[in-house]
């Protein structure tokens, strides 16, 4: 029963971190590699937001999801523009970003007890014999529900299918009329306004620091890779396996193996199905 | 805004040499021979007397460049094949890991760790990177950059070879000179080497898996096995600069799988030009101490590298290297557009 729940919250802060990567590579091809950084860029600016400018916390938590999602617009229209198509330089500069950006605030002094988030709801509950905190079945349901939600939006608003349309086809989709840098800078700033919200939940149940943003990059890519890139649903089934095997190897090997399983389930996957579990569209071309 | 039309453009002319070709060189005068020499010569002269110069501190910093400059020259073959890494780290982590438990655990002294650690090291990093070998591109890269990072958490995990205090008091070189000139000859020769090779047969097949994969296939050239081999010599590569540095320190840590190992090679080929080995270097000599200058900055300098690299991909992208040698060997005058 533990390992039911804390592995199901477990997978659920998975899939919440590598939601805005995967969306983001899926529809335009760029992979964010600034992606961690983003997260913990996001909980630096809810916290200076709450203790710089006095602001409530659920103000300054949306304010910062915003503010997030502006900064990946920009940092598209500004950096990526220029060398757009070039997968190399795509990925340099935003790793290089990504860096930039962790580095800078280490040099602030960001980190240690003294930042941290507070809890949306306190006290915990009983499931069956397992004690489970409100703030953990919170990011549940804000998991499942972020889910349910972005199925809605990919299928059934127009910036949604235009982003599906991108990610079958750009060349079909630039011939009826969707500008692709438009579409682009959109999933960018998607990406980014997904990691300010995993950022949002799942910050709260620990302190911050700016390694966790390392650490948020791995389990993106883990799961994106053990998933499939491209695929929604890969993207659930990745986070799940990893998230399981995770809870279970902690509790039945110990818990410094639960460092061994993403590794683990990546060379299996790429062993056996190099282009993921659930990975469509580009398997052959681009992967093998 | 109305078109105007250009009045003047830029001609480019290359500077005459009595006969040249990719093989072979006829040339009649001392200056052209010394055209052709300088730009190699004075380089390798500077490094061969910069040692004996540059003293305590600053000969630190020369060592540094030149590890440095061996992480950014196997980050360039490897890219030349096709294979970009984001984890450069992960060899120099296997060199100094091999070479320092080595030393630590068997008391094995230097002159034998460090070329078993240079061979065991390649052999280690092309077989954790031959399953995932069949990735191109940013598949490849996300591997190689998860790599060291994981293995830092395994070693912190598990507290094998010393955990996180790492292994103290490694046996040292018998002198620092010695150190010195033993980085500076590396870099030299694997530069030079590496050059030549990338211009031979065996190069060029590896520059053809870059440019388009399935044509090599379809040549029955087994282009798996040709990627193995190139990991497995910028593995070797890797492996050389972190024994060497390990025992230049006398100590072993996690740092050695550290992000900076994997970051600042690319910087330094980012900064100089892909493609020609000897922008690597130049990026590294030039980048390495700068970020030693910016140094008072604290935490603050991989900031700064990234700014650098960044706005040399966005500005330059065809590096310095590039640029400097079109420069060199080109003539440009304004002309008149008739």
């Amino acid at each position: 029963m533990p390992l039911l729940i804390y592995g199901m919250i477990n997978s659920v802060i998975l899939a919440l971190y590598a939601a805005g990567f995967s969306l983001c590579y899926g529809i335009s091809g760029i992979a964010n590699f600034a992606h961690g950084a983003l997260y913990i860029l996001s909980g630096f600016t809810a916290w200076n937001l709450m203790n710089a400018a006095g602001l409530p916390f659920y103000l300054s938590a949306i304010l910062s999801v915003i503010i997030t999602a502006l900064l990946g617009f920009i940092f598209y229209w500004v950096l990526l523009l220029r060398i757009r198509g070039i997968p190399l330089a795509e990925l340099i500069v935003t790793f290089a970003a990504g860096v930039g950006v962790l580095e800078l605030l280490m040099w602030e002094g960001f980190y240690g007890m003294r930042y941290s988030l507070p809890i949306f709801v306190r006290g915990g509950m009983d499931i069956g014999r397992v004690g489970v905190d409100y703030q953990r079945i919170f990011v549940l349901l804000t998991g499942i529900i972020l889910v349910f939600l972005l199925w809605l939006f990919v299928h059934h608003t127009k910036i949604g299918l235009a982003f599906r349309a991108m990610a079958q086809n750009e060349r079909t989709a630039l011939s009826i009329g969707i500008e692709s840098d438009w579409i682009g800078s959109l999933s960018l700033a998607f990406g980014s306004a997904l990691a300010a919200v995993a950022a949002m939940v799942v910050l709260p149940l620990g302190m911050m620091e700016s390694a966790i943003g390392q650490e948020v990059l791995i389990y993106a890519l883990a799961v994106a890779i053990v998933g499939g890139l491209e695929s929604t649903l890969g993207m659930i089934a990745g986070s799940f396996i990893i998230g399981f095997g995770q809870v279970a190897a902690a509790r039945y090997i110990g818990a410094k193996w639960m460092i061994i399983v993403p590794l683990a389930a990546i060379v299996l996957v790429l062993v056996f199905k190099p282009s993921g579990l659930f990975g469509k569209y580009k398997e052959l071309e681009e992967r093998v | 805004m109305a078109e105007t039309k250009a009045q003047f453009r830029k001609k480019r002319l290359d500077r005459g040499i009595k006969a040249r070709s990719d093989t072979l060189f006829a040339i009649a005068s001392k200056k052209d021979m010394l055209y052709l020499l300088m730009p190699r010569a004075l380089p390798v002269l500077a490094l061969l007397v910069l040692p004996l110069l540059l003293k305590g501190y600053w000969g630190k910093v020369l060592v540094y460049a030149c590890m440095y400059g061996l992480l950014a020259l196997s980050w360039d073959l490897m890219a030349s094949c096709g294979l970009f890494s984001l984890g450069q780290a992960l060899f120099f982590g296997m060199g100094a890991y091999l070479a320092g438990t080595l030393n630590h655990y068997f008391h094995v002294p230097p002159v034998i760790t460090v070329p078993a650690a240079t061979i065991g090291g390649g052999l280690v990093c092309a077989a954790l990177l031959a399953p995932v070998v069949r990735l191109r591109g940013v598949y490849f890269a996300m591997i190689t950059l998860m790599l060291p990072l994981l293995l830092i958490k395994v070693i912190d995990a598990t507290g094998v070879f010393g955990g996180t205090h790492g292994l103290p008091s490694l046996s040292p070189f018998s002198s620092d000179i010695l150190a010195t000139y033993l980085a500076v000859a590396g870099f030299l020769c694997c530069l030079f080497v590496f050059r030549r090779v990338i211009n031979s047969d065996y190069g060029l097949v590896l520059r053809a898996i870059r440019d388009d994969d399935r044509a090599v296939m379809s040549g029955a050239i087994n282009i798996y096995w040709r990627k193995i081999q190139a990991i497995f010599i910028s593995g070797c590569v890797g492996a050389f600069a972190g024994a060497l540095m390990t025992h230049h320190y006398q100590f072993l840590g996690m740092s050695a799988f550290a992000l900076d190992y994997s970051i600042l090679p690319v910087a330094a080929v980012a900064f100089g030009g892909p493609g020609t080995f000897a922008g690597a270097a130049l990026g590294s000599m030039v980048l390495v101490p700068l970020s030693e200058a910016l140094r008072a900055l604290g935490g603050l300098r991989m900031a700064i590298y990234c700014g650098i690299l960044i706005l040399s991909i966005v500005g330059l992208p065809e590096g310095v290297f590039h640029y400097m040698a079109r420069k060199y060997h080109q003539f440009e005058r304004i002309v008149e557009v008739k």
